[in-house]
């Protein structure tokens, strides 16, 4: 079959199709967001009936994942690293059940943050559950290791992690198929209670996981994912997970590494590998994305026994993804002499698209607020967090999705006032509505601006499991009626705006204020399909 | 064969489609080929940049090692500066002379221009003025891509046909637009780096 040009999360989609799923549920977050994208346009994947579906959030996607694999047949989710914090309550309890039907997690990490709050390591999650572990080093590995994953899943009856990170997520190669394989058919657990985890049962069910350990730490020594390359130069040996292996071997012509090399690309760790190789090098140097996971289960508490290089001694930052250079570095190549940045060079911030209705919100909020003191307004993630940049400087908090409402009631709880929440139409299903009904029971004083531009924007304009029911949730969750109000975020209708803001931040209550116009892009995209749907029907 | 090339520019200014066509082209050859890109934040009009990479011999990482960059093809002035380190010494620059200005502290051309002259080996053309005196105003990246031409070690008929896989289900007119918007830019190149070398 002819290679495909995918991208590490398209690899990763293409091979679910492939594999047999039946249903991928996802919420969108950078750099995941392309997996369930493929799938959602893929023409194949609608032939073959596949679900693709945009949900609340990532808790109730992974949820709706393990009930297709209840019924016997393969699922997988895909989130960003932060997306399993909002998972990690089904994550954690599905490794406790096990699957039936092949059951895949994927999580796409972000180190040096290139559009994240942090740099979290998934791999500590999966290390955590003792859920086995895959993370590709290369497209093609993406591909062979999710066919593979949902096989292994089935095996032996447990959801599979993958994780891999930013650059492999977002970036392209040519990929070769595998011959695709039927969905399986409806069939319930041969265990009734294996998914009622009732103490008793869990405590069977937690047994059996751990019995299950050794045989996984058995599959990883006889995987072709990880592999032991010896080289004579035994002074250094090195352990490479997951995309580190390509920058190593970027550094040697031919990619012929002198050293004995460990390639790791499926957990636990291989301990065959790990073990000749540190019995057969004097020191040891550990490359991974993001935490120093390996590193630190070498070193020990006690850091006894040869010396381990890596994040935890300098020989690679401590933070920030890697690249070739960096491990040039650790390897004491010379630095390839390069110039600097000229000075005239400035930042060049992303900024909010001209036209964009979140400026008018935050154009009128800011006026609305100017004979307050500073540090009002709670914000989230999302485009609108682009408000804390000039020329608007409009928001002052931005930690994870949901948080701007339930900050905002600490807060004025405790007598701050006003206490602004600023939060997208998206953000809101995803994680806002529990803390909106405990403003509702609690009487919290708390001003809440659903942005609301049907569509969740920041990750590209997936649709927005909030169209259509903003004001239904609010007035079921209890807020009163006359203190739900949309508006018009146009200048043209920036005085009206701004008598609303004001009259609500008077208001001692929960009120709602609902800015509402559709972003730019998404209206343009809308039309332009609009337009090229109206020229087919002539 | 073996090119390691930055592609730099603002958001929406369709680098992307460059690397596309020169991708495109690298395949047909049967190449091996790395294209990491960027997605998400940095779309909304911040800077962008991806990392191409084409070889007869498998590719490993997907970036670039920093000083070995074969080349930088830039739609933006200031944005080509960015990514300088990457440059290797004997690399060239290829770049829009045009500056997208978003910002409020955009340097003075002048400086940009007078920077890009330090560099040993540059191709500096106005690209959005050559793509609209061809009525392409749309195009100025194939004219970036034109310009880049000669420096890709790839016959020009075979950078037509990637244009043509690329574009081909845009239709005829923008494929010949886009033809000529690539033949402008690397006419300017190898008249201007003949005076160069002169
Ligand atoms: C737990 C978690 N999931 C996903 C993301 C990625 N993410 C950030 S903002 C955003 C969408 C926000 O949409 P919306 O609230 O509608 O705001 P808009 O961008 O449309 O203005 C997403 C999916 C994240 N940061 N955290
Ligand atoms: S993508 Fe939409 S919501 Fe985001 S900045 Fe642009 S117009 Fe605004």
């Amino acid at each position: 079959m002819q290679k495909l040009l995918l991208l590490g999360d398209e690899a990763i989609a293409q091979a679910a199709i492939d594999a047999g799923l039946s249903a991928i549920y996802a919420y969108p977050g950078t750099p995941s967001t392309e997996i369930n994208e493929y799938i959602y346009h893929s023409r194949e994947a609608k032939e073959k009936g596949i679900i693709s579906s945009w949900v609340a959030n990532e808790k109730t996607a992974m949820e709706a994942a393990l009930g297709v694999s209840y019924a016997g047949k393969r699922a997988m989710t895909a989130m960003k690293h932060v997306g399993l914090n909002v998972a990690a309550d089904p994550f954690m309890n599905s490794a406790i059940t096990g699957a039936n039907g092949g059951l895949l997690f994927v999580a796409c990490d972000d180190p040096s943050m290139h559009s994240s709050q942090n740099e979290q390591d998934s791999r500590c999650y999966g290390k955590f559950a003792l859920l086995p572990i895959l993370e590709p080093a290369n497209q093609q590995e993406a591909y062979d290791m999710t066919r593979f994953a949902f096989d292994f899943s089935e095996k032996y009856g447990v959801p599979v992690l993958m994780r891999l990170t930013t650059r492999l997520a977002h970036s392209r190669a040519g990929v070769a198929r595998s011959e695709s394989r039927e969905q399986n058919p409806l069939s319930l657990p041969a265990n009734h209670r294996q998914f009622i985890l009732l103490p008793v049962n869990a405590r069977r069910q937690y047994k059996k996981l751990l019995g299950q350990f050794p045989e996984f730490e058995r599959e990883s020594e006889v995987s072709g994912f990880n592999s032991y390359e010896d080289g004579p130069d035994t002074r250094l040996g090195i352990i490479a997970c997951g995309i580190a292996y390509n920058y190593l071997k970027e550094n040697y012509p031919g990619g012929k590494v002198p050293h004995p090399l460990v390639k790791v690309g499926m957990y636990p760790c291989p301990k065959n590998h790990i073990t000749r190789l540190y019995e057969s090098c004097d020191e040891i140097l550990v490359l991974e994305d993001g935490h120093p996971l390996i590193e630190e289960l070498l070193r020990g508490m006690l850091s006894r026994g040869k010396s381990v290089h890596g994040r935890l001694d300098g020989f690679v930052p401590r933070d920030g993804e890697l690249n070739p250079s960096i491990v040039a570095k650790a390897l004491g190549f010379a630095e390839v002499p390069s110039v600097p940045v000229p000075d005239v060079v400035v930042g060049r911030p992303p900024s909010l698209c001209g036209g964009c209705p979140h400026i008018y919100t935050y154009n009128a909020l800011n006026e609305a607020l100017t004979e307050y003191a500073k540090g009002r307004v709670f914000s989230d993630i999302g485009c609108y967090t682009l408000g804390a940049l000039e020329p608007f400087d409009a928001i002052n908090t931005c930690v994870d999705m949901g948080a701007s409402i339930t900050m905002a009631k600490g807060a004025a709880d405790v007598g701050l006032s006003p206490a602004v929440a600023v939060i997208g139409d998206s953000t809101f299903t995803h994680s806002g509505i529990t803390g909106l009904l405990d403003c509702v029971n609690d009487g919290s004083n708390v001003k809440v601006l659903i942005l609301d531009n049907a569509t969740t924007a920041m990750t590209g304009g997936q649709p927005s499991a909030a169209t259509g029911r903003i004001e239904a949730i609010c007035k079921g969750l209890g807020v009163e009626d006359t203190h739900i109000i949309v508006l018009n975020p146009s200048p043209k209708y920036h005085e009206e705006n701004l008598a609303i803001m004001k009259k609500e931040l008077e208001y001692q209550g929960v009120s709602v204020i609902i800015p509402r116009r559709e972003c730019i892009q998404t209206a343009t995209k809308r039309k332009k399909s609009e337009i090229k749907a109206k020229k087919a029907e002539l | 064969m073996k090119k390691d090339i930055i592609l730099a520019g603002v958001g929406g200014q369709g680098i992307l489609s460059i690397a596309a066509t020169i991708g495109m082209a690298a395949i047909k050859r049967g190449m091996y080929l790395k294209q990491s890109e960027v997605h998400g934040m940095s779309q909304r009009g911040g800077d962008v940049s991806s990392n191409l990479r084409i070889s007869d011999e498998p590719v490993f990482s997907d970036l670039i090692p920093r000083g070995l960059a074969d080349m930088i093809i830039a739609v933006e002035p200031m944005e080509s500066l960015r990514h300088l380190p990457m440059l290797s010494p004997e690399g060239w620059l290829i770049t829009n002379i045009k500056p997208y200005i978003n910002i409020r502290n955009y340097p003075e051309i002048e400086k940009v221009l007078a920077e890009l002259e330090k560099v040993p080996h540059h191709v500096a053309l106005d690209a959005d003025g050559i793509a609209r005196d061809l009525g392409a105003a749309k195009s100025a990246n194939m004219v970036i891509l034109g310009a880049a031409a000669p420096f890709l070690s790839f016959s020009f008929e075979q950078l037509e046909d990637a244009i043509r896989s690329i574009f081909g289900r845009k239709g005829e007119e923008v494929i010949r637009i886009n033809l000529e918007a690539l033949k402008a830019g690397r006419d300017v190149a190898i008249s201007s780096t003949r005076i160069q070398a002169g």
